[in-house]
């Protein structure tokens, strides 16, 4: 047995600490969303609105999502820009397979999405351009919505997957090492 | 036990003891936050953010910059939202409109603001619950106002509010005059309908919604930040676009 490294420590920083903002960051959107449900086809009662204690939370869920924004971008452009300098994005050629890159890359984009359909919704006349292209400002908001379901969907995937692959792997995301068996 | 065996146990220890001391810190800061005092509604690091956010956001500021324009028939049906300021009685023929600050008293007549250059624009109206219509609407420029009745020092903030004062809101300098910031008293081609604000409303289409208020009773320009109804209930005070 030998421990071979996996995961830099500035990787499993971005990642942990990426975890809790966006999950504030899609909490605080749901309570905006709550004021306006009108991107997705399926209407939610109000009850269940309210079972889950989201309701008339609009002014609260701007605050907090307009705070939380802040280092939620700034942990993303360090962790990309950590990623492209050190060599690592590369490297991730052979540390994953095909479809786990896919996942990978394609949620990175899409973190990059939020941020510029974000911008495009919070400041759609100083940014005009940038709603322009997402079709207006309902195409924005509508593109920010669904790439919000988009995570939560990677996230269940991505959990189920960590726990398909083991503890090794897990472990490797705290630690940084797996263990090898050669 | 191999070297391997121990480098990998204290590597995980230090890991794990290192993840839950920072969940911890995580969790014990976010409900510092959540129990802090509130100002005017919000937690007061929340309302911080936002008031250097707004700095930002006027640095960033340029009056060049417009609203998005759309053609007629892109105008869609207008939509009711908000009667805060309408519920008292109005004589429409007794209505005037009030500016304070500047050198003299100003009270004018919608036949006196008919005087100045008329000015139509078709924009979005984005309320800050996420919905947006589009609305033609024509008025004056309240720049143009402004410069007839000029104050007696530049003033950074410009408030207003309803006859009745139920309904007041507070705008910086530039949005107020930006070139699409509009005294309206027509929309989608006809008078103001009372609901939507007649005889006098605003159309600020680089505001939310909120800002684009109804009946309009007096205009003051002020030094100080003026009061703003839905910034006083955990809004973002400058609620710009």
């Amino acid at each position: 047995m030998r421990l071979a490294r996996k995961h830099p420590l500035a990787v499993r920083w971005a990642h942990w600490i990426n975890f809790p903002l966006l999950a504030v960051m899609i909490w605080s959107g749901i309570l905006i969303y709550w004021a306006w449900p009108a991107y997705a086809p399926v209407k939610v009662p109000q009850t269940v609105w309210r079972a889950v204690h989201v309701n008339n939370r609009l002014a609260e869920g701007m605050a907090l999502h307009f705070f939380f924004m802040w280092p939620f971008a700034i942990n993303g452009i360090l962790y990309v820009t950590y990623l492209l300098v050190s060599g690592e994005w590369r490297k991730g050629k052979t540390k994953f397979n095909p479809i786990q890159r896919l996942a990978y890359v394609g949620v990175t984009l899409m973190g990059l999405g939020s941020l510029v359909s974000g911008l495009a919704i919070y400041k759609p006349v100083q940014f005009a351009w940038l709603s322009a292209l997402m079709f207006g400002y309902q195409g924005a908001r509508f593109v920010h919505f669904w790439l919000t379901m988009g995570y939560i969907g990677f996230f269940f995937i991505h959990v189920i997957q960590v726990i398909r692959a083991g503890w090794n792997n897990f472990r490797s995301m705290i630690t940084g090492v797996e263990v090898v068996h050669d | 036990m191999t070297d391997a065996e121990k480098e990998l146990q204290r590597l995980t220890r230090r890991g794990f003891v290192t993840a839950a001391v920072a969940a911890g810190a995580a969790y014990g800061g976010w409900k510092w936050l959540r129990t802090r005092p509130r100002i005017e509604g919000v937690e007061w690091p929340l309302r911080r953010v936002l008031e250097n956010n707004e700095r930002l956001a006027r640095a960033y500021f340029d009056p060049d910059r417009l609203s998005p324009r759309f053609r007629r028939e892109d105008v869609t049906r207008a939509r009711l939202n908000g009667r805060l300021g309408l519920q008292s009685a109005i004589d429409l023929n007794a209505w005037r409109l009030h500016i304070e600050g500047a050198a003299q008293p100003v009270a004018l007549t919608i036949d006196d603001l008919r005087q100045f250059p008329r000015k139509s624009m078709i924009t979005e109206l984005r309320c800050i619950e996420g919905w947006s219509t589009i609305v033609e609407w024509s008025g004056v420029a309240l720049a143009d106002v402004m410069a007839r009745f000029p104050p007696a020092h530049m003033p950074p903030y410009v408030s207003m509010e309803t006859p009745d004062r139920a309904y007041y809101v507070g705008l910086d300098i530039e949005s107020a005059m930006h070139p699409q910031t509009l005294l309206a008293f027509e929309m989608n081609a006809a008078p103001l309908p009372l609901l939507h604000g007649a005889p006098l409303r605003l159309a600020i289409p680089v505001k939310y919604g909120i800002k684009n208020i109804k009946r309009i009773g007096t205009i003051r320009y002020t030094q100080i930040r003026p009061a703003d109804f839905w910034g006083e209930r955990g809004y973002d005070w400058y609620a710009g676009h």
